[in-house]
């Protein structure tokens, strides 16, 4: 037995070291010794500072409260200059830390070419094969790279703010298209209410049963948080958004290949110099990958 | 690099190298234990190290040396620090390394910042904290320890909070 089976025994088991350990190892690469496509996740993206990882925490105290696990992977990009990365997320799960029934990682994006997570996918089978019932993905969605990551998830939240910027730039990202469900948090801000208006009259324009909800929230008074558990029990996606994040993913992985290409340098010499057309690099890529 | 990771005991992250040779990025906790409801010290510390490569996991203020010890584990840190400011030092970061080394996770490296009098160091050493960084302290400085960390992993010396206590910054 491998390193990585003998991990999976133990963090199954309950053995949270184990775990903790095996979730470095794929992060770094390595194939986990389980099957592909087990376990589903909730995305929960939205611009950065409207309160993501203050309403997953005031999630979790409702999960925890009825007796159900949490496990959350809190992704934060990586500073492409320094390779570093302040990941500050689960700060703002202040209950978190004690319970046996939750558990947090946080991820950097480590500056993977093309933007490609693809790690996601095996750690949420790993967490689902140890039995955590409720598995989360949070990260920043601000703009069209970042929406890739998220896309790793089976189902999206999309949490908005009160600024109307915010709202802006999130429909601005393609993230609108994606959510399953919609929560405008902040509630206990004036604005709340109209920005709730705004995104609902946006998405009125092809409205249809796949049309998510939008819930207010408001983090720091808990206010409409169970609600929002509730409706996210009624909540599935579309087939439709299915094919939509599946792109994304088969987007981010096909500019993976393409960056890491070893003939990535001979293409970008010949077209500098022009004796090749794009179509042409496209082609040669293509051929032979 | 699986034999090297095996040798420095998961300290580093695989894979990952930053710009410069023999440089490597550490999982890094920066926590700050007790009740004193300020951080800006600890916040200082987790930007210089995030400017140096490494990845911090900032947990924020008013944590109980267990959560501390369980932060540690969720996140496989190979380093923690911990930042002091109310005289919390003497009780609560020795039970973080209590509490580490209860967890079998000896091999993590322990440091401290602060405002932490001259004639407490010594107690602090003794159970396993490898270097405490004052109110002046440069980034350059911690970032220079923690190459030293890298080195001496590398060459098999005792660095973790449950290795041979007796070096220290
Ligand atoms: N008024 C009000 N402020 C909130 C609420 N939820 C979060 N905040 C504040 O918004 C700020 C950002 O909160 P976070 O939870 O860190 O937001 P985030 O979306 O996770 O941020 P990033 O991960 O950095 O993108 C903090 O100062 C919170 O205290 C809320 O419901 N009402
Ligand atoms: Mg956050």
């Amino acid at each position: 037995m491998s390193e990585l089976d003998d991990l999976l025994v133990e963090a199954r088991s309950g053995n949270r070291r184990s775990l903790s350990r095996l979730l470095t190892l794929v992060e770094e690469g390595h194939n986990p010794p389980i099957e592909r496509g087990i376990g589903s996740s909730l995305g929960i993206t939205g611009p950065p500072g409207v309160g993501k990882s203050s309403l997953i925490g005031k999630m979790i105290d409702v999960w925890v409260e009825r007796g159900e696990s949490v496990a959350v992977l809190a992704v934060d990009p990586s500073s492409p200059r320094s390779g570093g990365a302040l990941l500050g997320d689960r700060m703002r799960m202040t209950n978190a830390d004690s319970s046996d029934l939750v558990f947090i990682r946080s991820l950097a994006t480590r500056n993977h070419p093309g933007g490609l997570m693809d790690c996601l996918t095996p750690m949420v089978a790993i967490l689902s094969e140890c039995g955590w019932d409720n598995i989360l993905i949070e990260t920043v969605g601000a703009g069209q790279s970042e929406i890739r990551v998220v896309a790793f998830a089976d189902r999206i939240l999309l949490v908005d703010g009160p600024d109307r910027g915010d709202i802006i730039q999130a429909e601005k990202a393609g993230i609108m298209e994606l959510a399953d469900l919609i929560v405008i948090n902040k509630s206990d801000l004036p604005e709340a209410e109209r920005a709730a208006e705004a995104v609902k009259s946006a998405l009125s324009v092809a409205e249809d049963e796949f049309t998510p909800e939008v819930l207010l929230v408001s983090a720091h008074s808990g206010m409409g948080v169970e609600e929002l558990i509730v409706q996210l029990e009624n909540t599935t996606t579309s087939s439709e958004r299915e094919r939509l994040r599946v792109r994304e993913r088969l987007i981010s992985a096909w500019d993976s290949a393409l960056l890491t290409s070893s003939k990535l340098d001979d293409i970008l010499q010949a077209l500098e110099k022009g004796s090749i057309t794009l179509l042409d690099a496209v082609n040669s890529i293509r051929k032979d990958g | 690099m699986i034999e090297y990771r095996a040798k420095c005991s998961n300290r580093f992250i695989e894979g990952y190298h930053r710009c410069r040779k023999n440089d490597l990025t550490m999982r890094i906790v920066v926590a700050k234990p007790g009740l004193d409801g300020h951080d800006r010290g600890a916040k200082v510390i987790a930007r210089a190290l995030r400017d140096g490569g490494h990845e911090v996991i900032y947990t924020g203020l008013r944590r109980t040396p267990d959560e501390i010890v369980r932060i540690v584990i969720d996140e496989d840190a190979g380093a923690v620090g911990l930042s002091s400011l109310s005289g919390a030092h003497s009780v609560l970061i020795p039970r973080v390394c209590e509490g580490l080394r209860a967890s079998k996770m000896d091999n993590v490296i322990v440091f401290a910042g602060g405002i932490i009098p001259e004639h407490d160091r010594a107690s602090l050493y003794d159970v396993g904290v490898r270097a405490i960084f004052g109110p002046g302290t440069t980034s350059t400085e911690i970032l220079e320890f923690l190459s030293t960390i890298e080195e001496r992993s590398e060459s098999g010396d005792p660095v973790g909070v449950g290795e041979e206590a007796g070096w220290h910054w």
